[in-house]
């Protein structure tokens, strides 16, 4: 067995079913065991190699499961980048695996030779360089086991390409033949196996005098650090229970609570916990963009939206709230816009699977590192059941002046174009978004949510982040139909990705919000450049219609909300009619249409742009 | 502001220190020094960095250091509890004038001259980096030619009081 061979077995061992991916020189070995294996592990080639990464990051997103993504070296490592920083800053699952030139041959400038694990080092939770076959089985189930564990994350794994031809376990037989037990697909525990080839190696154990027997550190959050930030145990350490009887207490003394959560629920699948902490205190709560399908857009307790284009309501919530329970969420600058001025009457208490993320941009008072859901376990039996009625109806005064954008039912007006997507898409529906002002229109106006059915690039905005990514989740997306909601600037970054699409019969519906200009930095020079439009309106004459057709896909065109309402549902029929695929629907908008309310980078409420 | 020395035990393996580089240089973590060094156990080797920064920049810097895989251990040697020392070399212009001074000095601070030449000398100086500080303070007035510190390295004094995360790397 080679290592490529092995490499299969591997995957297989670690549930994976498909990869995406792209072959080229280094990879040969590897694609060539891919066509043995093709009947076990299905194989989809993109059209870019950044499309197939994100095609597994929404793959990921979706199913939860770690998404695996093939490139060869050089162009083919790099083209995976800006995907891998896309999956890091959203903390999604994925091992990327790339060939490169043989061993022999690293460090020369050979031919399609880059250093893709240096390269990718700060936008990897870690990376490998397979170093000898012998290698490889350690190396991918750590790979696996770190990109789920704790706070999700990418990991790269470079192969070169010898490696993925030499015969596994030859090095034992190089070295003098040492021992035997060195089994080619061991069982499940690759650290022991990795521990126990270190003591042959040099005789070390695992219980190195270093270690001290257990000398428990005074703080909690100190012992946290100095245990490496590791959440393997118990998330409530003894310690931590008093904290979170400290945080019970501030929960129920207070008189303006509020829950602010990010995409950190959704990735613990701590919704229903959450819902039920919402329900029992009368508490309301706010969500990022990672966390838009947490809980239901109609729900009492959800304010929705925070932040740059959040709700007036959820962000004036969030500033007289004595009380801000913070839940999976990193108080970004898109949130925390002020870090000063975030929340600033309130007693905050932050629960995070990273415990690196408690402090970092706003400091609060009480600290729950560890797993959202277990603590909101742990935390709902000591919450009492209350009401906050003085509360509850300041909320409802905001409420009630929340932002209202004008209907016109003559034209497309972005807000009723989502509404009426959501109602025609229905509740199973999932969005996959690009980044700009369609993303934020989707993330205010489409109404029937899952989670984990809003999937779109929060923390690196990647534009181009869209297309793969639907095609990626429509894999796994059974009867639920998937819409991917572009702008025209978006989908112009990687509207390649369509040929996949056609390829594999991708039931996605593509909306393109067209309005011929990059709108959101357009929307920026209209407020603070003095409508210096530098750069923003490209003047494109694209015909997406006809592009559609040279795809060989079906699209249309749309000029007010009566068309759309018809061409929209079509549109979902055909995809997933007799034979399934892609269709596009295009919506002209107005250029000067924005997102709004607004407030402005680094401002706090008192800036919030509302017309 | 103040300086902090972290002690990092880290998995003895190629790339580790770009790693830990690569993560300060990208938080815009100040380093003031770093030496890697081994250990008593070759699986591991410690990295001695003093940074500088207030409580809330030190704990985040402790955390992300603490969220490496290959990162075993992160902790802090106060002052206090730790011992710290750090080696200088410096090279003085010296002449058969000014040669008895800078041998007084070095006679005060304990330092070696490990080389003499005709128009300079060279002294070792091993110790707290304020007294290497200190020393060259005195130099001050005599002309540097050439000057190298370490930086810091550091234990805790007594028993080791930190705990090593589990081992997550073949």
């Amino acid at each position: 067995m080679n290592g490529s061979q092995l490499l299969m077995e591997l995957l297989l061992e670690q549930g994976v079913e498909r990869i995406f991916g792209y072959p080229g020189g280094a990879v040969l070995n590897i694609y060539d065991a891919l066509y043995q294996y093709s009947d076990r592990i299905q194989h989809v080639i993109t059209a870019h190699e950044q499309g197939a990464c994100h095609a597994a990051d929404g793959y990921a997103r979706l199913t939860g499961k770690t998404g695996v993504v093939l490139a060869t070296s050089g162009p083919g490592s790099t083209n995976l980048v800006t995907g891998i920083a896309t999956a890091y800053m959203d903390s999604s699952p994925l091992v990327a695996i790339t060939g490169n030139v043989g061993t022999g041959l690293i460090g020369r400038d050979s031919f399609q030779e880059v250093y893709i694990a240096g390269i990718t080092m700060p936008i990897t939770k870690h990376n490998f360089v397979v170093r000898h076959v012998d290698e490889l089985a350690g190396i991918i189930r750590a790979a696996f086991r770190i990109a789920a564990e704790g706070r999700p994350g990418p990991v790269l794994v470079d192969i070169p390409k010898d490696v993925s031809a030499q015969e596994a376990g030859s090095r034992r037989q190089e070295a003098g033949g040492v021992t035997q037990g060195f089994p080619l697909i061991p069982d499940s525990s690759p650290l022991q196996e990795a521990g126990s080839r270190r003591q042959e190696a040099g005789g070390v154990t695992q219980g190195s005098p270093l270690i001290p027997d257990s000398s428990p550190l005074q703080e909690a959050g100190s012992r946290r650090q100095e245990a490496g930030g590791a959440t393997q145990g118990s998330p409530l350490i003894p310690d931590s229970f008093s904290l979170l009887e400290a945080s019970a207490a501030l929960i129920n003394g207070a008189k303006r609570p509020v829950i602010y959560f990010g995409g950190g629920v959704n990735l613990a699948g701590a919704g229903e916990l959450l819902r039920e902490l919402c329900r029992k205190a009368q508490i309301p709560a706010v969500h990022t963009l990672m966390a838009a399908g947490v809980l239901g857009y109609e729900e009492e307790c959800n304010l929705g939206l925070i932040g740059m284009h959040g709700n007036v309501a959820a962000n004036r919530a969030v500033y007289e709230a004595d009380v801000l329970l913070i839940a999976g969420a990193r108080l970004s600058d898109r949130v925390a816009l002020n870090p000063a001025k975030f929340a600033p009457h309130a007693k905050r208490i932050q629960i995070d699977v990273d415990p690196a993320e408690i402090n970092k941009n706003v400091t609060v008072h009480c600290a729950l590192p560890g797993d959202v859901k277990e603590i909101f376990a742990a935390l709902l039996p000591r919450i009492e059941e209350r009401g906050h009625p003085e509360w509850s109806a300041k909320i409802a005064t905001w409420k009630a002046r929340e932002y209202q954008p004008q209907d016109d039912d003559s034209v497309l007006k972005p807000h009723q174009v989502m509404r009426t997507i959501s109602e025609i898409a229905g509740e199973e529906a999932i969005y996959v978004t690009d980044v700009g002002q369609h993303q934020l229109w989707a993330a205010q106006y489409v109404r029937h949510l899952r989670p984990r059915s809003f999937i779109t690039s929060g923390g690196l905005g990647t534009m181009g982040f869209g297309y793969g990514a639907a095609i990626g989740a429509s894999f796994s997306a059974g009867a639920r139909p998937v819409v991917h909601i572009t702008g025209d600037g978006s989908f112009h970054m990687n509207l390649n990705e369509a040929c996949t699409a056609v390829s594999y019969g991708a039931p996605v519906v593509t909306v393109i919000f067209n309005n011929t200009v990059l709108g959101m930095v357009r929307q920026w020079q209209t407020a603070f450049y003095q409508k210096r439009y530098s750069a923003t309106d490209p003047q494109r004459k694209t015909d997406f219609v006809k592009l559609a057709a040279g795809f060989g896909l079906p699209a249309f065109r749309c000029a007010n909300l009566a068309e759309f309402r018809g061409t929209f549902a079509k549109a979902l029929s055909i995809a997933h009619g007799a034979v399934p695929g892609p269709v596009w629907v295009e919506c002209p908008i107005d250029k000067d249409e924005r997102v709004l309310p607004m407030i402005p980078a680094g401002g706090s409420l008192e800036d919030m742009i509302m017309d | 502001m103040s300086r902090n020395v972290l002690s990092v035990l880290v998995d003895n393996h190629a790339g580790v220190l770009a790693r830990v580089s690569s993560l300060f240089g990208r938080r815009g973590f100040n380093i003031d020094s770093l030496s890697v060094s081994a250990t008593n156990d070759p699986a591991l080797s410690r990295i001695t960095i003093v940074v500088s920064g207030d409580e809330t920049e030190l704990e985040q810097i402790i955390k992300q250091t603490a969220k490496l895989v290959e990162t075993r251990a992160v902790f802090r040697v106060e002052q206090s509890s730790g011992v710290l020392r750090e080696l200088l070399l410096v090279k003085v212009g010296a002449d058969e004038q000014t040669r008895p001074a800078l041998r007084e000095i070095s006679v005060i601070y304990k330092a070696k001259i490990i080389d003499l030449s005709p128009g300079s000398m060279v002294f070792e100086l091993t110790g707290e980096p304020e007294k290497i500080d200190a020393f060259l303070e005195m130099l001050a007035g005599y002309p540097i030619l050439e000057l190298c510190r370490t930086g810091v390295t550091a234990l805790q004094r007594g028993a080791p009081e930190y705990r090593l995360k589990e081992r997550l790397l073949p």
